[in-house]
């Protein structure tokens, strides 16, 4: 008989109209590393939080080693030795690692906060795993890399023995992705049982020994890694054959539509300034795709271009014509069109109707505002059903629905809608696939590509090494605020493009077309 | 001179008292701008239990209890933004506001009450507490040492204690920050918020008491407590949250208010003929400065004001 450290047995959890989790069974060996693979909205997120406390299930029962458990919050689990890394990390950013690390479980002797053997502590469980981490650095001054090692030393710190990696990988250069592989297979060798989930099929074939995958609340089947494929795996999360790779024809760059000249924007969280003098072309019917990890001053540096922060230095030219100081309006009104980062943010008014964000950037033309400064509700109405039957824009109650109640899939839809039938000379598009479906993801893809084909300039900035080398023409990547490669992707590897993301490689790059 | 000093140190124990209040409470995530009307329903605490004693009691007993009953009183009216705040997730600003104007309003309400019931023609918001008020003062010399100065001393040197020292604090300073990391780790972010709160209070209330017994031996509540509230929020901001800078900056702006009361005695101060009500400007105008070129480089808790929610994450 098999000896399970987790199982998890007919599990249902229901939210006001969904079903997030329909009788799934998870059963957890020990001493594996089992993959949870879905989509976003699978129900991998509510599974984990069932397991670790912070839901109660409707349905179903957990056992630990055979015996039946309840987990009624994350003091339960953690008395049951089951830690978590979650996806957005836990951590105090004013502590330091190791006060994070003990925070919870603290040794304190008449009263007062005693650290010295929890130093000890960590210092060996980070020696015996190789997780370096300095015990009095700042949270906020360390690599994300360092923050996950924290997180990961906080479970080992516990001595928990199920060990929950939510989607780790994500805010990962490649070399750190194999380190931390590289930990994860060790603690398994120690006997430690592990869950990792995510959505990435090269990361599942290379370090789980087990994979269940789920699909829209439903659990679909568990399979042995060994005798799978990437492909089997993708079809069975995704419930049919998608093709991963984007179809595109070879890119016939035209005229220069955006050319930023050495510039620089002063950081608000240092003295150093978060971008340091970048040039760059962006020509119309190519997608230059800026990488590189977040937090490398792509935001600033598309705060600056789309003027949402002044530039300090720098020249920037659209189609010929200085728009370095321009307003936004003006910017917007004279082609450019800026799918944001954050949609929530700057892309939509959440409590506005999904009509009114439509015409957000044109409710002031004469097509949508009478000679008296009145709204023209018609029209505004119809523009907005053109839009949304156009783009498959899906929503409870069509245009009159709000925009916070829409689906991230479907805003991020309407945002593109917008931006994309203002009929730009330059779209630039920041994560424009964050937290989004592979279905939407594959749209979103095609409508990009589309609009480099009818000849605009895009300018992509994404974190995802995939979508960069699916999608770009060029490839510029950012470290530190610099630019500091250029490539072709057909002429690079993933692993190379890792080395420039993560600093220790760099080439000198100038406007030099 | 020396007139100068103890004026500076009991202003400055007033406001280091409800800035530390203040501070608890942003500690935990829930910001306080009722803080004045904590004050004012804590002092009217410790003046109804002072008028109740009047002279006759050991002078131990009279601290002891007049202390108590404005603590419990400002826990009491801290209560109020507590379980808005955090159990139904109010707005904390207006919260704050609400409990200003509702604390001055009660205890003038009370104390006519109060003064009505005793003398029909007395339709007056003053209580005198003069007898049992000489409890709390010990002269040396010409110097009036007051017992609160020691007090605020102590209350600050605890304040450090238990937010750097403690696990209490260690967690307390964790739900500003990051109250989901705190509940991933299994602490109660609710009974922590609620903790903070309590203490600020606690000393919100003490320090009420304090400002009215400065000086004067009865106090009229239509005065409230005149923005020491908000000057003691000020003072933490300077303080930038931290108990010892909190300690320094009270006695930044405890020197400025004392001179209003004081600079008759100076010479050179005289003879600027400057108009009385600038010296009473002074620590107003020099905290709305201060703040005009801190706040922009202030690190508040990350997470106050933002009411904990457990779903989400």
């Amino acid at each position: 008989m098999d000896n399970y450290a987790i199982e998890m047995l007919n599990i249902t959890k229901k939210f006001p109209g969904i079903i997030a989790n329909d009788n799934i069974t998870l059963r957890l060996k020990k001493g594996e590393i089992h993959a949870l693979l879905g989509e976003n909205g699978a129900g991998k997120s509510t599974l984990m939080s069932i397991l670790f406390g912070f839901y109660q299930p409707d349905g179903g029962e957990i056992k630990k080693d055979g015996k039946k458990v309840e987990i009624n919050n994350p003091n339960d689990a953690n008395a049951l030795g089951i830690g978590m890394v979650h996806q957005h990390f836990k951590l105090v950013e004013c502590f330091t690692v190791l006060d994070n690390i003990i925070l919870g479980v603290e040794t304190t002797k008449g009263g007062f906060l005693q650290k010295k053997e929890a130093r000890q502590k960590v210092l060996e469980l980070s020696k015996k795993y190789g997780l370096s981490v300095d015990p009095d650095a700042v949270i906020e001054n360390i690599t994300v890399g360092m923050q996950q090692r924290t997180e990961i030393l906080k479970m080992l710190y516990r001595d928990n023995e199920i060990l929950i990696f939510d989607e780790p990988t994500a805010v990962l250069t490649p070399q750190e992705i194999k380190e931390l592989m590289a930990v994860m297979k060790s603690l398994a060798a120690e006997g430690k049982s592990i869950l990792f989930i995510t959505h990435k099929l090269a990361e599942i074939m290379e370090v789980a020994d087990r994979c269940s995958v789920l699909r829209k609340g439903k659990y679909i089947g568990t399979v042995d890694v060994k005798d799978t494929s990437p492909e089997q795996l993708s079809a069975m999360m995704v419930g049919r054959d998608v093709s991963l790779a984007v179809e595109k024809k070879p890119a016939q760059p035209g005229d220069v539509v955006l050319d930023i000249k050495n510039m620089s924007v002063a950081s608000k969280r240092s003295k150093k300034d978060a971008v340091k003098n970048v040039s760059l072309q962006v020509r119309r019917g190519e997608i230059v795709c800026i990488a590189g990890i977040d937090g490398n001053g792509q935001t600033e540096f598309i705060y600056g271009l789309s003027g949402l922060e002044p530039v300090k230095s720098g020249l920037i030219m659209m189609n010929g014509k200085d728009i370095t100081h321009m307003p936004i309006r003006k910017r917007l009104v004279s082609g450019m069109s800026h799918i944001p980062e954050d949609r929530h943010k700057h892309g939509l008014v959440l409590d506005f109707s999904l009509e009114d964000n439509i015409v957000l950037q044109r409710y002031f033309e004469p097509e949508f505002t009478d000679k008296f400064g009145f709204l023209k509700r018609n029209a505004i109405r119809e523009y907005a059903n053109k839009l949304i039957k156009q783009y498959d824009i899906r929503s409870g109650q069509g245009p009159a629905t709000k925009a916070r109640d829409m689906s991230g899939g479907n805003q991020q839809k309407a945002i593109i809608a917008r931006e994309i039938d203002k009929n730009p000379e330059l779209l630039i598009a920041v994560q424009p696939t964050r937290g989004l479906d592979v279905g939407a993801i594959e749209y979103i893809h095609k409508q990009l590509v589309a609009q480099r084909d009818a000849g605009k300039g895009v300018l992509l900035v994404s974190f995802e090494l995939d979508e960069v080398m699916n999608l770009a023409d060029r490839i510029l990547v950012m470290y530190e605020g610099e630019i500091v490669g250029e490539f072709s992707p057909d002429k690079v590897s993933v692993e190379e493009l890792g080395l420039y993301m993560a600093g220790s490689k760099r080439m000198e790059v100038g406007a030099h077309e | 001179m020396l007139l100068l000093i103890q004026y500076t140190l009991i202003f400055a124990s007033v406001l280091v008292l409800v800035a530390l209040g203040g501070c608890f409470s942003e500690h935990s995530g829930v910001i306080n701008i009722g803080l004045e009307g904590i004050m004012v329903i804590g002092a009217l605490g410790g003046a109804l239990m002072m008028k109740f004693l009047g002279g006759e009691a050991p002078a131990a007993v009279v601290i002891l209890l007049v202390v108590l009953s404005s603590v419990l009183a400002g826990i009491l009216c801290s209560l109020l933004l507590g379980v808005a705040a955090i159990h139904f997730k109010a707005d904390q600003t207006l919260l704050g506001t609400a409990l200003n104007l509702l604390g001055a309003a009660v205890a003038v309400v009370l104390v006519r009450a109060i003064n009505l019931a005793e003398d029909l023609d007395n339709v007056s918001s003053t209580i005198k507490y003069g007898e049992a008020k000489k409890a709390f003062i010990i002269r040396i010399g010409d110097f009036e040492f007051n017992w609160f100065m020691l007090i605020a001393f102590v209350a600050l040197i605890l304040a450090y204690i238990v937010l750097y020292k403690t696990k209490f604090g260690m967690r307390l300073y964790a739900c500003g920050e990051h109250p989901q990391a705190a509940d991933s780790v299994g602490i109660n972010v609710y009974k922590m918020r609620y903790a903070g709160v309590m203490i600020s209070g606690a000393l919100g209330g003490l320090g009420g008491l304090v400002y009215i017994t400065a000086g004067v031996s009865e106090w009229k509540f239509e005065n409230g407590v005149a923005g020491f509230g908000f000057l003691a929020l000020a003072v933490m901001i300077f303080g930038q949250w931290k108990p010892v800078n909190i300690g320094l900056a009270a006695l930044l702006f405890g020197f400025f208010r004392a001179l209003s009361n004081v600079y008759t005695g100076f010479d050179f101060l005289l003879s600027l003929k400057l108009p009385s009500v600038i010296y009473n400007m002074l620590p107003y105008i020099i905290s709305l400065m201060v703040l005009v070129f801190v706040s922009k480089k202030s690190r508040a808790p990350k997470a106050e004001g933002i009411p904990y929610d457990k779903g989400q994450r």
